[in-house]
């Protein structure tokens, strides 16, 4: 008997179904709401460019996701994606990274292409520590935790990516979890449509690398205090620091019009364009 | 299997199915669909997981959050 055919599979490279994923993964969701997003919108794929880094969530993109695919080097898929923005700015690029590429290496990328309100779309799928190289530290990782290289504990506080973003003067920003995936959907389908920097801050389980630290050894437990441990943007607006601190705070944090860059680079390469034929004119 | 998803039609009830090998047996149907409709079977599969098993498809009301939680791209919902 032949297999019932997932109609995604469309969109995805069907050869080499299914996924190195490990069970129970976050990626997978985050790669099901992807694609369903951009069957939602009607996309193109083949006038999308994906660009990510390195790390498990980069794999979603690369090689999964079937359009053009940049897979970078660590930490600078931004970078990259900013190319490819300013020198084709008639397709679609999306950058889905993990917390390392985006946050830990590529900060700075990520507050620069932020403050420049450059048209991408920035899907980071956060699991919290390293996990592809065997679970060490990340910038994300909570306060209290071990890792690999944290044998005692994490002193550090864990990054608030989406709030620096916001502050960063990006022009849409949301945060959702693996468990809330039809708000994610949606979600991601506003951030490919509209113009300027979007980003969306993806909380992700991690249950081989990150879960067995925990206490969490599957993708359920995660799953399960993600729902418990949510709150919507709007509630959490009149709690304390003390009260959020151990709460994940989902929901749409910005959706602002700001000038975007492309078009801004264009007006400025008109303007010249126009002076130096004026000034050609005068001289003949 | 054309007669029988015929039959679900016009009952008004959603298929269900289920690619068998491209499960990885993570579970999360099973605990995350709101009408608890999937359950752990026995069998498995080729590379060796338990599969979920759908015990009672006239329950399902098409909400597709199974299809859509599933990493795996492996459970269909034909929602007609």
């Amino acid at each position: 008997m032949s297999e019932p055919r997932h109609r995604l599979m469309d969109f995805v490279r069907e050869e080499i179904m299914p996924h190195r994923f490990c069970s129970g993964c976050g990626c997978g969701t985050v790669l099901n709401a992807f694609t369903n997003a951009v069957e939602g919108i009607g996309l193109d794929s083949a006038k999308m460019v994906c660009v990510s880094g390195i790390g498990c969530s980069s794999w979603i993109p690369s090689p999964y996701f079937k359009s053009d695919t940049l897979h970078t080097t660590h930490g600078r898929p931004i970078a990259f994606a900013t190319g490819v923005k300013v020198m084709r700015p008639d397709l679609t690029v999306v950058v889905i990274a993990g917390d390392g590429d985006v946050a830990g290496i590529g900060g700075n990328h990520l507050i620069h292409a932020a403050r420049r309100n450059i048209d991408l779309s920035v899907f980071m799928v956060n699991n919290m520590i390293y996990g592809m190289t065997g679970g060490q530290v990340a910038p994300t990782t909570p306060a209290g935790v071990k890792t690999t290289t944290t044998p005692h504990r994490n002193v550090e506080p864990a990054f608030k990516v989406a709030d620096l973003v916001v502050a960063a003067g990006a022009s849409y920003v949301a945060r959702w979890t693996t468990y809330h995936v039809f708000p994610l959907l949606e979600s991601m389908q506003n951030a490919m449509s509209r113009k300027g920097f979007s980003f969306i801050e993806i909380m992700s389980q991690c249950p081989e690398n990150y879960g067995r630290r925990i206490g969490l050894r599957t993708g359920i437990d995660f799953l399960r205090q993600f729902k418990e441990k949510a709150i919507r943007v709007d509630k959490a607006r009149g709690m304390t620091e003390e009260e959020l601190e151990d709460r994940i705070v989902i929901g749409k944090l910005c959706d602002v019009e700001r000038p975007e860059y492309v078009t801004e680079l264009q007006k400025v390469t008109a303007e010249q364009v126009d002076l130096l034929r004026a000034e050609k004119e005068k001289v003949d | 299997m054309y007669a029988s998803l015929l039959e679900r039609h016009r009952r008004g009830c959603k298929l269900i199915e289920i690619t068998e090998n491209l499960c990885k047996g993570c579970e999360i149907c099973i605990e995350f669909c709101p009408l608890k409709v999937f359950e752990k079977s026995d069998k498995l599969n080729r590379k060796g997981y338990y599969l979920p098993v759908v015990t009672d498809e006239d329950q399902c009301v098409g909400c597709r959050l199974c299809e859509l939680l599933c990493p795996e791209f492996a459970i269909i919902i034909t929602n007609e």
